[in-house]
């Protein structure tokens, strides 16, 4: 697979599913020990009513009305679910299964009464994405990487992946500390003088664009996935969040390249034409990786200690 | 006795009550939905000493201490905190919450929970060094847990994960402490430990206002005693306030006839 | 006029069928919808749902291998059935061997079954199988093009499920409010779980078809959260439920066979949630209009309260909200000063303060001190008489302080 090909077939999509599945895996680790994970499930979902509307106002296909659609309706249902949370007396689950459902159920509508025949805009790539369409035309080898006329032509995804991964990583790195602290004790951060509420939102807002830029690239089935399954199999390799955060970072690359290679050569090797979808694999690889460790991770279960009495 | 409500902070500044106590709370109400859990409470808790809050379960013993620090909203009410609002003022108060209401299996070690205690100090980026890693090691040793540091929290015992929120604490090194519960459910060497570095803050001048629920050890272990129930019962020294009078009326029907023949004989 | 059509079951046979298949599955929906949200587990049917997708298609490849028609949906559904219980599996397997908490095990489940199914489901377009274009509509759902058989399997499905729930219903209602009471009570727990879960699936199996794997959710946790609103009472919640699912999944059917690219399962989804928007907003006791209502008028009282206690005690009131009440009561001017019914009204109210704090000391009247809050009139507690007797105890009225 090191051939010519390598550089503009797979190289990009490889790079782009791997920053994707870091960006999402990383703020994902708090949202793990928040009992948040789901909110990334609502976010995905959330994400075709707003891509749908941003269309609906431009009439058009491009990226940034629909990123900016797909980041507004996250916040709106994030915001959704904590009014109809605090409102109605609604345990948080239910919350967030009535509004991502809701939002996901006008986006389809929306959908389907709008003429989108003449542009590429449908549920299932909403779902699946299209990774391996992110192709380096201009690419013709490894040197094309130091060419800057050729550079110009990588696919528009993978810089604005990057950026979003470094976005994350940077609020992850700033923010280390009162993350932490208000993570394990709530009452504590808040009687130090950290903002809780404002830092929660500000997590939240992260993972949200962490997973429109993931999603505008592989979809969303990538999203949930590694929102979840790389630090769910980090948190039973360690004791320890820095150790977790690491782990997490490499269940994620593991999962984007070994889930990518296997999509791609995988179907060959046992006869058919075709390669499956990328994403698809992707995710199914993060829930073998996540099978592993809950079975053979040193950190498996919880610690049991003696309780009470020292 | 009905002195309850102060709307007006600004009175007792001139009785200069506001400003030489490191926490005063006036007219604080707290409502949990439509029933209020504290109601119009007002606390001047003396300096450089130990004060007990007491009260029946579900009294608004822990929500006082909550509201107090912002934790929880109070529907009205004003406080102080070394004469300043709270938010100056955070740097002095050290706070220890109930032990049961964080999650143990959090993925850490315990001197790192006690290196928590110095993010005032070492803020959002600074390295940690090594003086703060031997400030956060004699925190432990003074509450007896130097040999567990490199231990992961979920395998300590209810004692241990108290004495390691008590050395977290410790490592703020401030001048008002609160701890909320921290004799429930562990140990008798923990209660003695915790008791002894208590009395030692006291020695070197700090405040300490503790959230307590063992009528039994009032005596022994407080100063003033801040007796609760939805309001202000009394308030004040221990050999005054803590009688089976202001008992009787903090617990009511809450205590059993034979625990206040019990409580005569410790109040005497 | 279509859609009173509709509305009247006058679209032909098959949208009538529809229709009423699709009722019948919203009202089991609903019903068992309730047992899991009250259980804390609405969002287990998330993963539910999406776990069936690899079942659907491991079913499509087996029945086509083997010459069949690969859209039997009977055969679909029973492979989206099996394919769910590995997933409900995976999910306790994750939640009780290991320390990932339930939400962390729904969302792995769901993402990776679902992952997993995708790949499937290119694999099937791959294979260039005839006619696999059906699969897709497991996603959203579609009943444009539906068979009369299919439409029956709902239907029969539907029902199969009501009756189930008839049932076992006081089973299911106990343990769902009450565990460790039906414990006690010698009921089968675990089993009664099982079950509560089997028609979970049975729901999600059944609905596949119309509302598709990502929507049937809503049918699930939509109606239950709805119904919470109305009632305080388990055997109601259960029922108003059931009535919300079945109507909302029959005006989305009606509606979605009234007009083209109207598809069935959003227009549903959208019914449910139009219900429980107006649940949210005008239920009496539950929704946000009463309690805005309820929570003002209880500031108000507080306010009130701590304002006329500090009359009677002459401190002044700095609180803008407490003076302004006040005033507009008719008890202060605004200068701060007690008016006449002010000063009354204040030394009744430090007056019952005394009073509570008698009570209080008192043996006799345990229970009834403890009802004290700040706001509760004496009066509700004690009899006049009682009151009386007190008064004797603090002596007579004194002259307020202004």
């Amino acid at each position: 697979m090191i051939g010519a090909e390598f550089v503009p077939l797979s190289l990009p999509p490889l790079l782009i599913g791997t920053f994707a599945a870091v960006a999402c895996a990383l703020p994902g680790n708090f949202l793990l020990l928040r009992r948040q994970a789901l909110i990334g499930d609502a976010i995905s979902h959330v994400v075709l009513p707003g891509i749908v509307v941003a269309f609906l106002l431009t009439g058009a296909i491009s990226t940034w009305p629909m990123m900016l659609g797909a980041a507004g309706a996250s916040v709106v249902a994030v915001a959704l679910i904590e009014a109809i949370r605090r409102l109605g007396r609604i345990e948080p689950g239910a919350a967030m299964g009535v509004v991502f459902t809701t939002m996901f159920a006008a986006g389809v509508l929306l959908l389907e009464q709008t003429d989108t025949s003449t542009v590429h805009l449908d549920v299932e790539h909403a779902l699946y994405g299209n990774l391996e369409s992110l192709i380096w035309l201009d690419a013709i080898g490894w040197s094309s990487l130091w060419d800057p006329v050729a550079l110009a032509g990588l696919p528009p995804e993978l810089p604005r992946m990057a950026l979003a991964l470094l976005g994350v990583g940077l609020f992850v790195t700033v923010f280390w500390r009162p993350l932490k602290i208000s993570t394990f004790d709530e009452g504590f951060a808040q009687a130090v003088g950290i903002a809780t509420g404002p830092l929660g939102l500000a997590l939240v807002v992260t993972a949200a664009i962490a997973a429109v830029a993931a999603f505008d690239a592989v979809g969303s089935i990538i999203v949930i996935a590694m929102f979840i399954c790389p630090p769910a199999s980090a948190r039973m390799m360690t004791d320890q969040l820095e150790v977790q955060v690491g782990w997490s970072a490499i269940f994620a690359t593991l999962s984007a390249i070994l889930g990518y290679v296997l999509a791609g050569y995988g179907p060959l090797l046992i006869g058919l034409n075709d390669a499956v979808s990328a994403a698809g694999m992707i995710a199914t690889v993060s829930g073998v990786i996540l099978a592993i460790c809950a079975r053979f991770g040193p950190c498996r279960t919880r610690a049991g200690a003696p309780s009470g009495i020292s | 006795m009905l002195d309850l409500i102060c709307e007006n902070g600004d009175v007792q500044t001139q009785d200069g009550l506001w400003a030489d106590s490191p926490l005063a709370i006036r007219g604080l109400t707290v409502t949990y939905g439509q029933k209020p859990a504290v109601f119009s409470v007002d606390m001047t808790v003396a300096a450089g000493q130990m004060t007990a809050i007491i009260g029946p379960n579900g009294a608004g013993k822990s929500t006082l201490l909550k509201a107090a620090l912002g934790i929880i909203p109070s529907v009205s009410g004003r406080v102080k905190v070394f004469g300043a609002d709270l938010a100056q003022q955070r740097a002095r108060i050290a706070y220890v919450p109930q032990r049961a209401s964080v999650d143990w299996d959090f993925p850490t070690r315990v001197i790192d929970v006690v290196l928590m205690g110095l993010y005032r100090e070492v803020g959002l980026m600074a390295r940690i060094r090594g003086q703060h890693r031997a400030r956060a090691q004699a925190c432990l040793e003074r509450v007896g847990m130097q040999d567990f540091a490199n231990r992961q929290i979920g395998q300590l015992s209810g004692g241990q994960q108290q004495r390691v929120f008590l050395a977290r604490a410790l490592a703020q090194a401030a001048d008002l402490y609160l701890l909320d519960e921290p004799f429930a459910g562990v140990d008798a060497a923990t209660e003695k430990a915790i008791i002894s570095v208590l009395k030692s803050l006291r020695e070197a001048g700090k405040t300490v206002v503790v959230v307590h629920h063992d009528l039994a050890t009032v005596r022994d272990y407080f100063d003033n005693v801040f007796l609760i129930n939805t309001r202000k019962i009394a308030e004040g020294p221990v050999e005054t306030t803590f009688t089976a009078d202001t008992l009787q009326e903090a617990y009511g029907g809450r205590l059993a006839a034979t625990q206040v023949d019990q409580l005569q004989a410790v109040v005497g | 006029m279509v859609l009173l059509d509709a509305l009247l079951l006058q679209l032909g046979y098959n949208a009538t069928l529809v229709s009423l298949g699709a009722a019948l599955l919203g009202a089991a929906a609903g019903i068992t919808g309730t047992f899991l949200f009250l259980r804390k587990r609405a969002l287990v049917s998330d993963a539910v749902s999406h776990a069936t997708l690899p079942g659907v298609c491991v079913a499509f490849l087996l029945m086509a291998a083997f010459g069949g028609d690969g859209r039997n949906l009977a055969g679909l559904l029973l492979g989206s059935a099996l394919s769910a219980w590995a997933g409900l599996c995976c999910l306790n397997w994750l939640t009780q061997r290991t320390r990932l908490a339930e939400d962390a095990a729904i969302g792995a489940v769901l993402s990776v079954f679902f992952g997993f199914g995708v790949v499937l489901l290119t694999v099937i377009q791959t294979l260039g199988v005839g006619r696999q274009a059906g699969l897709e509509g497991f996603l959203l759902g579609s009943t444009a093009g539906m068979l009369f058989s299919d439409a029956l399997v709902i239907a029969a499905g539907g029902a199969g499920a009501l009756v189930v729930i008839l049932f076992a219903r006081r089973a299911l209602t106990l343990v769902a409010f009450d565990p460790d009471y039906a414990t006690a009570q010698g009921l089968p727990v675990a089993r009664i779980d099982m079950l509560m879960m089997g028609l979970v699936m049975a729901v999600t199996v059944v609905g596949l078809k119309i509302v598709g794997l990502i929507l049937i959710v809503a049918l699930l946790i939509i109606p239950a959260v709805t119904a919470r609103f109305w009632t305080e009472r388990s055997e109601r919640v259960v029922l108003l439920a059931g009535v919300f699912g079945a109507v909302a999944a029959y005006f989305g059917a009606a509606l979605s066979a009234s007009a083209p690219n109207l598809p069935t399962g959003p227009l549903i989804v959208l019914v449910s949630f139009a219900l429980f928007a107006l649940s949210l907003m005008f239920a009496p006791g539950r929704g946000v209009l009463a309690a805005v209502v309820r929570q003002r008028r209880f500031q108000r009282r507080v306010h009130l309260r701590q304002g006329l206690l500090a009359l009677a005690q002459g401190q002044p009131i700095y609180e803008a909200l407490t003076l302004r009440l006040l005033r507009r009561s008719g008890l202060a001017r605004a200068d701060g000063v007690a008016t006449e019914s002010g000063k009354a009204r204040a030394a009744k109210a430090l007056r019952d303060e005394a009073r509570w704090e008698v009570l209080r000391r008192d043996h006799a009247h345990g229970p009834a001190a403890a009802l004290y809050d700040g706001l509760r009139a004496i009066e509700t507690v004690l009899t006049a008489d009682q009151i009386a007797e007190i008064d004797r105890k603090i002596g007579g009225p004194k002259e307020v302080r202004t």
